[in-house]
């Protein structure tokens, strides 16, 4: 294909921003747009849920790049009008406020909207954490140390539980597994970091489902659990998951099944891709459609989608990997995790090591608990080096 | 190429390491960056604003 005249990216976080970077960089020189549904120039995600929310870092510390580099970049940003419609066809997309965009080649970027429970709309002091303002309402709410029950007991609300405690929040966890994050880390892992809430004074109340919330006169008073309790709070944070941000595509004829469906190169159509939390594409080395919800991958992956659009015809093959801060605990994930786990370096009770995860005696992941350099090596061991340059 | 790194910022990943090994380490206590070139030979510079870009902390400056 011919180098696209004018390359719209739809989405102006982490992913978007790497496309249009990535783009310049390897020698675009046509018209770029990058559309924004939030009204704030390209911002991070990651210290939302850490040191925006505990004020160790002004929100201006969490810009993804200085105001002076964006204009370097000579991308027209049209930030605060949400994309509402795509003509895949004509490659043009309609925002709220009644623009039409139209483009040689289109990516979307749009990530993910948190999920709710039934009613939380209609009742003051339940927060979702996705976006800055989002972060700094709760903020301004943990403030006043209110009693804090975190729906949610995956990365997300794991960190937030850590944050509100650290801030002097009564915190309880609530969340179906039996500890947090043992879906992504395994039993073992996880059950460490339970005990790191616990030793912290977050009160877990794990193994229940959340079935619904409770109120009076419009305020929350607590979460209710499958067991028939009723969790008391103050404040509630529903982070239970987040579902990819595709209800505009609805009416596009695009394949949108948990994410926007792409092929390996994440093209979902002819001259439209797709890059971050919202692509679901087939990684070839893996040989399984994956959407994978983790900061490394939205910009990783945007490389790719750049190289893709510019005509490279390369497939997106990364090694998954995702870090999360609690307290003082710093965990690195690369690769998948599986049944059987093996301490390979440092020592659990002195609180740093590595975990080999495999599976029929093959390596498939890697964990480091306070060592991330040490479980950076071990992926390079294992898993190789690749970024999106080849096969893991 | 100037480059430099912002250490509070730094998540530790590694992410820059394996890009460009001769440009970036690891401290060994906590996996925190550690710039070895401020000023790296141009046949690196195409993967060092590459690292730059995908650093998932956001750590990594290029300046010309």
């Amino acid at each position: 294909m011919t180098a696209p005249g004018h390359v719209l990216v739809v989405g102006a976080s982490a992913a978007g921003l790497a496309t249009a970077e990535t783009l310049r960089r390897k020698g675009h020189t046509g018209r770029l747009t990058v559309l924004g549904a939030e009204p704030h120039l390209p911002y991070d995600r990651p210290p939302l849920s850490k040191q925006v929310l505990s004020g160790a870092w002004e929100p201006a510390r969490a810009r993804l790049r200085p105001p002076a580099h964006l204009s370097t970049l000579e991308v027209e940003f049209v930030l605060g009008d949400p994309a509402v419609g795509l003509d895949v066809t004509a490659r043009a997309v309609a925002t709220a406020s009644g623009r039409v965009v139209a483009a040689d080649a289109v990516v979307l970027a749009t990530g993910l909207r948190p999920r709710t429970l039934p009613g939380q709309e209609t009742l003051a002091g339940v927060h979702v954490l996705r976006t800055l303002d989002d972060s700094l309402a709760l903020r301004a709410d943990l403030l006043a140390r209110p009693r804090v029950v975190v729906v949610g007991d995956g990365v997300l609300g794991a960190e937030i539980a850590a944050t509100a405690r650290t801030m002097g929040c009564a915190v309880t966890m609530a969340g179906p597994q039996p500890a947090p994050l043992a879906l992504q880390l395994g039993p073992f892992a996880a059950d460490l970091l339970a005990g790191l809430h616990t030793a912290n004074g977050v009160e877990l109340r794990l193994g229940a489902a959340v079935t619904g919330l409770a109120g009076e006169r419009g305020t929350v008073t607590g979460v209710r659990i499958e067991t028939g309790d009723v969790l008391p709070a103050d404040v509630v944070v529903v982070a239970f998951g987040a579902v990819p941000a595709t209800e505009w595509l609805a009416d596009s004829g695009l394949t949108c099944d948990n994410g926007v469906v792409c092929d390996s190169r994440c093209r979902a159509a002819d001259g439209v891709y797709a890059a971050g939390d919202v692509a679901r594409w087939h990684h070839e080395g893996l040989d399984t459609s994956l959407r994978l919800e983790n900061r490394t991958n939205a910009t990783e992956q945007a490389v790719r989608v750049a190289d893709n659009v510019l005509g490279a015809d390369r497939p997106y093959t990364p090694v998954p990997y995702f870090w999360t801060d609690q307290f003082d605990v710093k965990l690195h994930v690369h690769g998948t995790t599986a049944p059987d786990a093996d301490v390979v370096d440092g020592d659990p009770s002195a609180g740093r090591f590595v975990l080999t995860y495999r599976r029929d005696g093959v390596v498939t992941g890697v964990l480091g608990w306070n060592m991330p350099k040490q479980a950076r090596l071990r992926r390079q061991e294992f898993l190789g080096t690749a970024l999106v340059g080849g096969k893991p | 190429m100037n480059v430099s790194v912002d250490q509070d910022k730094c998540c530790g990943a590694g992410t820059c390491v394996l890009l460009a090994p001769d440009v970036f380490d690891q401290r060994d206590e906590d996996g925190i960056v550690v710039l070895l070139d401020e000023r790296p030979p141009g046949d690196l510079h195409e993967t060092v604003r590459e690292a730059a870009s995908v650093c998932p902390g956001v750590a990594i400056t290029v300046g010309s």
